[in-house]
């Protein structure tokens, strides 16, 4: 007991100094592993967000019926056209549940409150969340790219660079639902409730139920502003046709921005 | 008189139509165990709140070491530990790996491995925060203020919830803490543990600080003294105890004589009496406490309106 040194009181008290910069990133370095960690322990992120779309892929790629190609899918397969659908699939999933479910709970259990006692600012935790889950989202996109090609015959994307660009305005524009989600939400359960009543309509209006080319021209022009709509055209294109076209990016990019201040304006750390 | 370490003047906060702190001032000079105590909803846990810097105070003024905590945030967080009543942490991490978290986020961090041990938890290291009992999530709390070698230290009912043997080992550790040079700003609803720790205490009773003294001069004033009962091993007259400068009134009850007085009484009664050829036996000193000060000074009990755990009842039943 003796051996307890635990005060400072020697050195002077600068007035308001910056945490060094070292001393910030391994905070964050040391916030995102244990972010992981709980991730990993509990997770039904992991499942909801790759493990669901992946299955879907592979009992889609066992279903003979997905494999012819149809005329009015433009040519292609049932299975090919649901490739892009399940990516969204996963990174809803993860923007909107795997995102949000925690950062609220963090704020029910006061862990938000007792990190703003600390020189670490709290965003930090919302930035590794978003960090974490962004690269489950990212992995489960590849996976599904790698599987639909490799296993099941699907096309590889005709724009690359294209695919990785609508990935990541996709991201960019469904994560501020989440946060905003997050930001609403008061209990945990009130975030997975409200999570979830997001995730299915959009994922219709993604194509899941009905793909976007059967759609009526109505609900074609819904989907199209819907971010996963747009999600899934940018990704479509990138994958079958080329580099995408200026809407559903800028649909994204809207979101982002809308979905981005009112989560910023709305969200309390207590 | 040292540094001052924290320095609060005319707080007030109110939430909506309800005051919460109406007018709080104090401040704790540097290495000073002081307490604020005061019933459920005296205003205690917003005044701490907002010293350190978790809620703007609607007016007033609050220095730690000289800093706002407010616009001096960054730097105030550095050097003030917080525990917190209403805080847990997420379920599936170990208490290891918070530890290392939050060691991570101070630039001259204490020792872990250290802390972990004189805490007790270093057998829990490995375990889930959610496996711990509600005193070692209280200890991994109080480690969790300390391992960023904070100049002060604010604990908020930090043994609310231990049993008696946890929290005397908790109060064990205060004292360490405080010898290692930190200012404690201890948030507390029960006298003994304010009687056993603090250098000085601050009543608040509806936001407002009603007294503020050490707490044996606090409980001296709940009764205008203490009171020494004892027999005597041979007669002797009233007047040599009553012209003592210590003793206010000499009473005679059957066997017993009582005396009450302030300041060094007992021993200036025994001396006297020694001197005079008389022993003193079955001395009894009967020394009011600061529940009898709080009674006193606001009318309520300190303990009564609470139900919240068993173990508060027992302290309630046994002060």
């Amino acid at each position: 007991m003796n051996s307890l040194s635990l005060s400072a009181v020697s050195n002077p008290v600068p007035r308001s100094l910056p945490l060094p910069n070292p001393v910030r990133r391994a905070a964050f370095g040391k916030i995102v592993l244990n972010e992981a960690r709980l991730t990993w322990r509990r997770p039904v992120g992991l499942i909801g967000g790759v493990g669901i779309p992946l299955l879907l892929l592979v009992i889609f790629g066992e279903l003979p019926a997905f494999k012819q190609h149809q005329a009015s899918f433009g040519g292609i397969t049932i299975f090919d056209a649901y490739v892009p659908i399940l990516a969204a699939f996963g990174l809803a999933m993860l923007a909107l549940l795997g995102v949000p479910i925690p950062l609220v709970s963090y704020r029910e259990l006061g862990v938000l409150r007792r990190l703003s006692t600390t020189p670490v600012p709290p965003f930090l935790v919302l930035a590794a969340q978003a960090v974490i889950q962004m690269v489950i989202a990212v992995t489960t996109v590849v996976v599904i790219l790698v599987v639909s090609v490799a296993a099941f015959g699907a096309p590889a994307p005709v724009s690359p660079a294209g695919l990785v660009l609508s990935v990541a305005v996709s991201i960019a524009g469904l994560l501020p639902i989440g946060l905003l989600i997050a930001a609403v939400a008061r209990t945990s359960n009130a975030a997975s409730v409200i999570g979830r009543l997001t995730f299915f309509p959009l994922m219709f209006f993604a194509g899941l139920w009905l793909p976007r080319a059967l759609m009526p021209t109505v609900l074609l022009d819904i989907s199209n502003y819907t971010p996963l709509g747009a999600a899934v055209q940018a990704m479509q294109d990138s994958m079958q046709t080329g580099f995408p076209p200026a809407a559903p990016l800028l649909v994204l990019t809207g979101y982002a921005l809308v979905f981005g201040f009112l989560a910023r304006r709305f969200f309390r750390w207590e | 008189m040292g540094v001052t370490a924290v320095e609060i003047e005319h707080l007030r906060k109110t939430y909506g139509s309800v005051v919460a702190v109406d007018d709080v001032s104090f401040s704790v000079t540097e290495g000073e165990i002081f307490g604020i105590l005061g019933p459920n909803g005296a205003g205690k846990t917003t005044t701490v709140e907002c010293a350190v810097g978790l809620r703007p105070p609607d007016s007033g003024t609050i220095r730690l070491l000289g800093l706002d905590p407010r616009a001096d945030r960054e730097r105030v967080h550095e050097i003030v530990g917080v525990q917190l009543q209403a805080s847990a942490m997420p379920a599936k991490l170990r208490v290891g790996e918070i530890l290392d978290m939050y060691r991570s986020f101070y630039r001259e961090p204490a020792d872990v491995d250290g802390l972990i041990e004189v805490l007790g938890l270093a057998a829990k290291r490995g375990d889930y925060y959610k496996s711990l009992s509600g005193g070692q999530r209280q200890r991994l709390s109080v480690a969790l203020a300390l391992v960023g070698r904070p100049k002060i230290a604010v604990l908020d009912e930090m043994t609310t919830g231990l049993d008696p043997a946890a929290r005397r080992e908790a109060w064990d550790l205060i004292e360490d803490v405080r010898a290692s040079g930190v200012t404690i700003l201890l948030v507390t609803h029960f006298m003994e543990e304010a009687e056993r720790l603090c250098d000085r205490v601050a009543l608040v009773d509806n936001g407002r600080v009603v007294a503020l003294d050490t707490p044996p001069s606090l409980a001296a004033r709940a009764r205008g003294g203490k009171t020494v009962r004892f027999v005597p091993s041979a007669p002797f007259e009233d007047r040599l105890l009553s012209e003592l400068p210590e003793v206010t009134r000499v009473e005679r009850e059957a066997r017993h004589m009582v005396v009450t007085g302030t300041g060094e009484l007992v021993n200036a009664v025994i001396l006297t009496l020694a001197a005079a050829g008389v022993t003193a036996r079955d001395v009894q000193l009967d020394s009011s406490n600061l529940e009898d000060a709080f009674v006193r000074l606001t009318g309520k009990h300190l303990t009564k309106d609470i139900s919240k755990t068993q173990d508060i009842i027992k302290e309630g039943a046994s002060s």
